[in-house]
């Protein structure tokens, strides 16, 4: 057989061919490597970015606890919101929808441009809020229409509302949208939650975290565009804790609305044995809804501008001077420091020191008095000539021990400290060295002295419960096991004898025909008080104007007259409420402060809201 | 693997219908079964469990284009060497009609609509380039193959169809046309340095146009490039590669599991029924099942190689490297792209995306390649006729 070119042909063909076998199977290694490296190696990291890619958590927001009074009222509830939701992919015709809607519901013109907003910023299959709030009928209006209303739909979430308004406004605060700070403070994911609102102010911030609960998830799967295809897993949130206060709604009804006829006013009542908050107003006061909507730049401007701050709790951050209630703090502190109650003061009407002149409020003179009488009659001289006998110090120290000058400690945002004087003090904050004059008038409730209501109601209970050192809470503790008694309250340095001295001053100030408050008194059998009064003077009454005669509360402007406060307990004999009323700018205690006080100290045991609890009965040891 | 029994070179070529069937290659018509069917699983998978619309319609096709198979496998080489040159002709003129007339689909003319079908004719170049080659090839002697001068038609028979598939603009199936002319040019023994100095001129050349401002645009700089590297352009084909990896890496050793794949089911993966097909698979059924797939592919490639090999015709011989080279291009390329090895051009996976051209094309190649292997032992002389060469 001849050679053939073809054999050669052949050859060539066979070796190219193995050849370039070894090059395709260098290549299909190299494939099965990289399945190998992105598969096996890198496995975990694009398992976690498909997972990212298509599972998406969506926070389930919990609902709110609710805050009831002592009785069990709702205070802050939760109503639910009925929305009408718009789907722009499910109608054809947006703007037909949306007109046929606003049929049935009207929708402004700053509604739509909002709705459009959101349309053109969504994904078309995003449901984006038409309406909120909507009422029953509008509801059932929407729902019998739906099948002519593509896209829309009702979606029910919850609202927080007041059933009090402003009569709880400023105990419970209010919620709104969290802002940048809140964001920043905060990082429960829970808040960057559309429509979330958060504890602003009172209650609702002091108690935000058991309030608020924990979110829950859910995982829900979703493709490239986003649009959900199922939910792969649902964990349930835990929803916020209830909270009980020891508020009676009823009574803080009725003190609020008593106190409302007064430009600016703060009262309290408190149980003085276990420190049980029953009622606690300021007024004026506000509409806490208004903040839930979220308040408009004018409404705003008209509450943070008013003169009489609408905004402020005056029962714990308006710091007043105490005027004469503040004698029965330095009655106490004179007794601590060895001074009987029968040290007596002869009353000419003023008291002189060095070349400077006192003057007693009693420009006749209240002629011999002892420490009761001197209480009684709110003698100014007694408590001149006392609070020189022992000093600044001393008046500072039995003042502080009552719970003055330092916060209370009431679990209420906003609260002030007030203040108590002392040489040290006026060094640190002043500068300056104390003069002896200071004394007496810082004695008597005046100068540098500052106090809040709370502070002063605080003081009057430990009076009244014989010494413990209560301390103000607005929670009311569920179980009956767990209430605090008296007992909890630690015993002060304070002998019965000293407090009894001050209790019997201030029976005769409401009950005896000479008190200061004696027009004020309870003539109802078993529920007497007993009280003390102070006008706090917030101006200097020069000589030229005690020459000319001091001009009447009524003929000054408001700013310029005296604070009316008033501090009661009742029932006298048996007393168990504690009570401060503060008239901002109200003239004299006995004539302004004292009749509220009365009133609502009636109110209060008519309501006896410490004995009808029903956690209470049995469980709460009295004091003997 | 038998090749069918062996009979006498004078039997060969008297073959009876009988004799054809018998020689059929099986193992390969049984691993063509066996990608087929991975597709119509993963066309089933893309349309979240249905048949409709991908799968059944693939199947119709595949049942067509596997009757045609059998039937190219019967026609003997000399009659199919007759038909070479005028439907290399036919092809050129389709693709000349498709770059002026053509359905524009991915951003490239590449569809011919002819109402009933939609043809692709840079697919059927495919197959026409590698019968033409193998014609002319078949017509030199090993030594006119050393003369340079007899290198100028071939390289113009490449270049043609490549310039006018490089227009529309498929830039994967010019550089599937010419690597698959390569391999035959090499497989004929067109000597080492020829391509040698060929690349350094295309280098020179693409190296100069890149420098000379008067030729290359700034602009058209630009869009070559993001064409060159299509990752570069994030919001395209940059975010697919991305998903197509992470499609890839997530199904992990043993897969996501058939009609499991988040990425595919979820809209995450694109052309997840075309180009990136292997991405779904190899999500759902992972490293193992990727594994399988090319070895299948692998096999089915040495198959073709080895029937090549024991050729006695040059025509056949380079015709069955040549469709094997090209089935081997197509999944390289293909799976090297959704890996993200290479950039994303544009070439399916044979046998399994879904495609009809692509499909026939492929088949009728196999069924070329049986032809091959059928009529192995047929003698063809250098100029078609002439039995003793």
């Amino acid at each position: 057989m001849r050679k053939l070119p073809n054999r050669t042909q052949s050859r060539v063909f066979n070796r190219r061919a193995a050849l370039m076998g070894l090059g395709q199977a260098g290549l299909t290694l190299a494939l099965a490597g990289r399945l190998y490296y992105l598969q096996v190696l890198q496995a975990d990291k694009y398992k976690l970015l498909a997972d990212e890619n298509r599972i998406n958590l969506r926070l389930l927001p919990p609902s709110r606890g609710l805050i009831y009074d002592r009785f069990g009222l709702p205070l802050a509830d939760n109503y639910p919101n009925y929305r009408a939701m718009l789907v722009a992919e499910q109608t054809e015709d947006l703007a037909a929808t949306l007109a046929d809607f606003a049929e049935i519901v009207p929708i402004t013109e700053r509604e739509r441009a909002k709705i459009m907003k959101e349309l053109s910023r969504n994904r078309p299959f995003t449901p984006i809020p038409v309406k909120e709030d909507l009422d029953w009928e509008q509801v059932s209006r929407v729902e019998i229409n739906l099948p002519d209303l593509p896209g829309i739909s009702i979606e029910v979430d919850q609202k927080r509302v007041y059933p009090f308004g402003g009569i709880s406004a400023h105990l419970l605060g209010y919620v709104a949208a969290p802002n940048e700070k809140d964001l920043e403070s905060d990082n429960d994911p829970l808040l960057s939650l559309p429509g979330i609102r958060i504890g602003k102010n009172g209650l609702e911030r002091q108690y935000e975290s058991p309030l608020r609960g924990q979110a829950g998830q859910s995982e829900l799967e979703v493709n490239s565009v986003g649009r959900v295809i199922r939910e792969l897993a649902r964990e349930e949130g835990t929803p916020g804790k209830d909270l009980v206060t020891s508020l009676d709604i009823g009574l803080q009804q009725f003190v609020q609305q008593r106190i409302s006829a007064e430009f600016s006013a703060a009262a309290v009542i408190m149980d003085i044995y276990n420190g049980d908050i029953f009622a606690m107003a300021s007024t004026p006061t506000f509409d806490p809804s208004a903040f839930y909507r979220g308040l408009t730049a004018g409404e705003w401007q008209q509450l943070t501008s008013d003169e009489y701050r609408p905004l402020t709790n005056k029962a714990i951050a308006g710091q007043f001077a105490p005027g004469s209630t503040f004698k029965i703090a330095t009655a106490i502190a004179a007794q601590k420091v060895g001074v009987s109650p029968s040290f007596s003061v002869f009353c000419p009407g003023f008291y002189q020191l060095g070349n400077m002149r006192f003057h007693c409020w009693r420009k006749q003179g209240h002629g011999h008095l002892d420490m009761p009488g001197a209480l009684q009659n709110s003698c100014d001289v007694y408590f001149y000539e006392l609070s020189r006998t022992i000093g600044i110090d001393a008046i500072s120290a039995g003042a502080k021990e009552l719970g003055l000058g330092d916060y209370a400690g009431l679990d209420l945002p906003g609260e002030k400290p007030g203040v108590i004087p002392s040489r040290a003090w006026k060094k640190s904050t002043l500068g300056q060295s104390w003069h002896p004059g200071e004394t007496l008038i810082n004695g008597i409730g005046q100068g540098f002295v500052l106090a809040t209501p709370l502070q002063l109601c605080m003081m009057t209970a430990r009076v009244a419960n014989g010494g413990y050192a209560v301390k103000p809470h607005l929670f009311k503790a569920a179980e009956p096991a767990s209430v605090e008694g008296p007992s909890a309250f630690p015993k002060m340095d304070l002998d019965q004898n000293w407090l009894d001295v001050v209790k019997e001053g201030m029976d005769r100030v409401c009950n005896v025909p000479r008190g200061t408050a004696y027009n004020a008194r309870i003539p109802i059998p078993g529920m007497e008080m007993a009280g003390k009064t102070g006008s706090a003077q917030v101006r200097r009454i020069t000589m030229a104007e005690r020459a000319t005669g001091v001009r009447k509360n009524e003929d000054l402007p408001w700013k310029q007259r005296d604070h009316a406060l008033f501090v009661a307990f009742a029932p006298v004999h048996e007393p168990r409420y504690a009570c401060c009323v503060t008239v901002e700018h109200g003239g004299g205690g006995a004539a302004n402060a004292a009749p509220i006080a009365r009133d609502i100290m009636i109110e209060t045991q008519r309501r006896d809201p410490a004995r009808r609890n029903p956690n209470n009965e049995g469980g709460r040891r009295e004091m003997p | 693997m038998g090749l069918g029994p062996q009979l006498g070179v004078s039997a060969r070529n008297r073959m009876t219908w009988r004799d054809k069937v018998a020689q059929m290659s099986w193992p390969m018509v049984f691993l063509i079964g066996c990608i087929a069917s991975i597709g119509f699983a993963m066309l089933y998978s893309a349309a979240h469990g249905s048949a409709d619309p991908w799968m059944d319609r693939q199947a119709a096709r595949f049942a067509v284009g596997l009757a045609m198979m059998f039937a190219v496998a019967m026609i003997d080489l000399k009659t199919l060497m007759r038909f070479v040159y005028p439907a290399y002709l036919v092809s050129i003129l389709l693709l000349v009609w498709v770059d002026f007339a053509g359905e524009v689909g991915m951003g490239a003319q590449r569809w011919i609509d002819l109402g009933v079908v939609q043809l692709q004719p840079s697919e059927i170049m495919k197959i026409t380039l590698v019968m033409t080659l193998a014609r002319y090839f078949h017509g030199l002697s090993y030594e006119d193959v050393g003369r340079p001068l007899s290198l100028v038609v071939p390289t113009l028979l490449v270049l043609i169809p490549a310039a006018l598939v490089l227009k529309q603009p498929d830039l994967g199936t010019a550089g599937m046309l010419m690597m698959v002319a390569a391999a035959m040019f090499i497989a004929v023994g067109v000597r080492w340095w020829k391509f040698g100095l060929v690349v350094a001129m295309g280098i020179g050349i693409a190296y100069y146009a890149w420098n000379s401002p008067d030729i290359l645009h700034d602009y058209q700089k630009a869009r070559i490039m993001t064409f060159m590297d299509p990752e570069s352009d994030l919001q395209g084909t940059g975010y697919h590669i991305t998903q197509s990896k992470i499609a890839l890496g997530s199904g992990g050793v043993w897969g996501k599991g058939f009609l499991q794949g988040t990425q595919s089911h979820l809209d995450f993966l694109p052309e997840r029924q075309t180009d990136f097909i292997f991405t779904m698979y190899a999500e759902e059924f992972g490293m193992v099942g990727g594994l399988v797939l090319l070895g299948l592919y692998v096999l089915l490639v040495a198959y073709g190689v080895v029937i090549a090999i024991r050729c006695k015709s040059q025509f056949g011989r380079l015709l069955a490297y040549g469709l094997s080279f090209n089935l081997f291009c197509y999944f390289f390329i293909n799976t090297a792209m959704v890996m993200g090895l290479i950039p994303v051009v544009g070439v399916p996976l044979p046998l399994i995306s879904y495609g009809g051209t692509v499909l026939m094309t492929v088949l009728i190649g196999f069924g070329l390649v049986m032809s091959v292997n059928i009529h192995r032992d047929q003698r063809i002389g250098r100029r078609l006729g002439n039995e003793d060469a």
